[in-house]
């Protein structure tokens, strides 16, 4: 049977690869649909390897788990609609997240009952529970009782927190962007309440490592983790929340790492790195393209300079009809298109395509303008317009389509709000001071299509829907788009 | 598994994970994220091990809700991807069909 050991690590290593592989193709759009399947199959090799891993008990119970496991998610994820899209990276996220957490949660059980073990009531202990006195063998060893190391019991440690942050903190951001959690939760002393808390988690985990374990301290230990993500979490605006998933997705790959030195699987390691280090990456463009640090996304002013924005617009919002906005773009020679949230949440892509096919014919230029943190994702638009059916080369960048505003008739916005807010350069009292936005004031005309007069995600008044070029076409954003198609109809006949 | 032999497969890791983002365009950010959130539903078999050397009650408890948790984000992620990837489909690039 010496053959069975080399056949799991063989499968391991080969997860590992596809892994790799399959992010790499992932990262180009001919080849990004296989690349998914690699990773796939190198899931599929790594859990079947895991059953005949030696020693391996409650194999019922595995197998019951992952069936049930696999088919909620599987349901759920086929069911869900395109624009939820983020919230249910964020859910499963979440749950990576605490799987990582229950796998440190067991080690640690383990290894105080381990402890118990070797110490039997009654035998005197002067030896006090630190890593010095382990793995030396200074205590008689016991058949089928192996000790964590330290190293080992510290990693996992580690991992347990960042995966139990990471569990509560995506279960927050899934809720918010789902709509369960609309208020942001915001009270005087929020930072240090905050600080205080990671510190007395980051104690227990200490006290845990250097020789105090017991259950109640793991349980205090997962409690203040848990409630950390939680409260990290709450006060973050919804405009945040891509910056935060994100964060949380390499916080997951970190754990499932540190998770996988202690039980020694280097697929883990491996794939947990990769992860790790990707989404940091990806969570320093996302912030970047914000004009604001990770830091300051967690810890930043956000939620207390939204409180007191005490900035008021003069003028009123002028109003539009649909008629005399198709009439408009019908006759424009140049029109950009600028999908936000709004967009999505409308569903109103497929409408908003229909009409872009309509100015098309009329031989009408006209593209798609997207804003790096559109939506509430980086891609989150071109994933909705790639649905639609919208062709890439219509499709552009925000440092592309911005010199072309000064020659563009009319710009079409269309769910969008922050992006689009001269705020973020001329008032350094805003929020989003500094943000890179899309420069749709300098158009011609500025058409806005919008749900009311509220302001918008992040909370912050809109100086553009002030604006002397533009006007406000009320409206949820399919109907209004639709309303925009049978007007431009009307116009052929 | 030794310390520093597992500090060079993080760090070898790590510029792997580094490298492979560097270069992906906007537009497939999305997807990538949700590959990535794929790729560590690996932990799943860290906790089968865990519930397969669970021995008490409580252990198998908290090891049962791991590799419960662990398949959710393994199926999850996959299936969300797939989706998000599907729409890549018909549109090579060059847009050689271009719109009508």
């Amino acid at each position: 049977m010496a053959w069975l050991p080399i056949l799991i690590k063989a499968c391991y290593f080969l997860a590992a690869v596809l892994f790799i592989l399959g992010l790499k193709r992932m990262s180009s759009p001919r080849t990004a649909r296989g690349g998914i399947v690699w990773a796939g199959v190198g899931m599929v090799f790594a859990v079947l390897a895991t059953f005949f891993l030696p020693d391996m008990h409650n194999l019922g119970l595995i197998i019951a788990a992952v069936v049930l496991g696999v088919s909620v998610a599987w349901w759920t994820g086929k069911r869900v609609a395109m624009t939820a899209m983020p919230q249910m990276v964020a859910l499963y996220n979440g749950m990576g997240g605490g799987a990582a957490a229950a796998i440190g949660a067991v080690e640690l059980i383990g290894f105080v009952r381990n402890w118990a073990l070797l110490h039997p009531p009654g035998v005197p202990d002067t030896a006090p529970l630190r890593p010095e006195s382990w793995a030396i063998n200074a205590l008689p060893p016991l058949p089928g009782v192996t000790m964590l190391t330290p190293t080992e019991l510290g990693l996992g440690v580690l991992g347990a927190l960042i995966g139990a942050v990471s569990f509560s903190g995506s279960m927050i951001a899934f809720a918010k962007l789902q709509g369960w959690l609309d208020k942001r939760f915001v009270f005087p002393g929020q930072r240090v309440v905050n600080m205080v808390l990671l510190a007395a988690t980051v104690v227990v985990g200490i006290l845990l490592v250097v020789g105090h374990a017991s259950l109640p301290l793991i349980a205090l230990f997962f409690a203040l983790a848990l409630l950390f993500g939680l409260m990290m979490t709450l006060p973050i605006g919804g405009a945040d929340m891509p910056v935060v998933i994100s964060l949380y997705n390499a916080f997951t790959g970190l754990a499932v790492g540190f998770e996988g030195f202690v039980l020694g699987n280097e697929a883990m390691i491996i794939a947990g790195m990769v992860v790790g280090a990707a989404g940091t990456l990806l969570t320093q463009l996302m912030a970047k393209a914000m004009n604001r640090s990770i830091g300051n996304v967690l810890f930043g002013s956000f939620g207390a300079a939204a409180g007191s924005d005490a900035h008021v617009i003069d003028g009123a919002q002028k109003p539009i009809d649909a008629s005399d906005a198709a009439v408009m773009m019908a006759y424009a020679e140049r029109v950009v298109i600028v999908p936000g949230y709004g967009m999505a949440v409308a569903q109103a892509q497929h409408k908003v395509w229909e009409f872009a096919q309509l100015l098309l014919k009329r031989g009408v230029k006209v593209k798609f303008a997207i804003h790096p943190v559109a939506g509430r994702m980086p891609g989150h638009m071109n994933v909705l317009l790639a649905e639609a059916g919208v062709p890439y080369d219509l499709i552009a960048d925000m440092d592309d389509i911005n010199p072309e505003f000064p020659a563009t008739d009319v710009a079409l916005v269309i769910g969008a709000n922050d992006v689009v807010n001269p705020l973020a350069r001329t008032d350094p009292a805003s929020p989003i001071y500094g943000m890179p936005i899309l420069d749709v004031g300098k158009a011609g005309q500025v058409i806005v299509i919008k749900r009311g007069k509220g302001t918008g995600f992040a909370g912050i008044e809109n100086a553009l829907f002030y604006a002397d070029n533009t006007r406000m076409l009320y409206g949820d954003g399919q109907a209004a788009a639709g309303q925009l198609v049978t007007e431009l109809k009307a116009l052929d006949d | 598994m030794d310390g520093f032999l597992a500090l060079y497969i993080f760090m070898l890791a790590a510029f792997t994970g580094y490298e492979i983002i560097a270069r992906v365009p906007v537009i497939l950010h999305t997807p990538l994220m949700s590959g990535s959130n794929f790729v560590h539903g690996i932990v799943l078999i860290g906790a089968m091990i865990a519930l397969g050397h669970a021995s008490t009650p409580f252990e198998i408890t908290i090891g049962f809700i791991g590799v419960l948790l662990g398949a959710g984000n393994a199926a999850g992620g996959y299936v969300v991807t797939e989706r998000m990837l599907e729409m890549f489909k018909s549109s090579k690039p060059g847009a050689g069909k271009g719109h009508k």
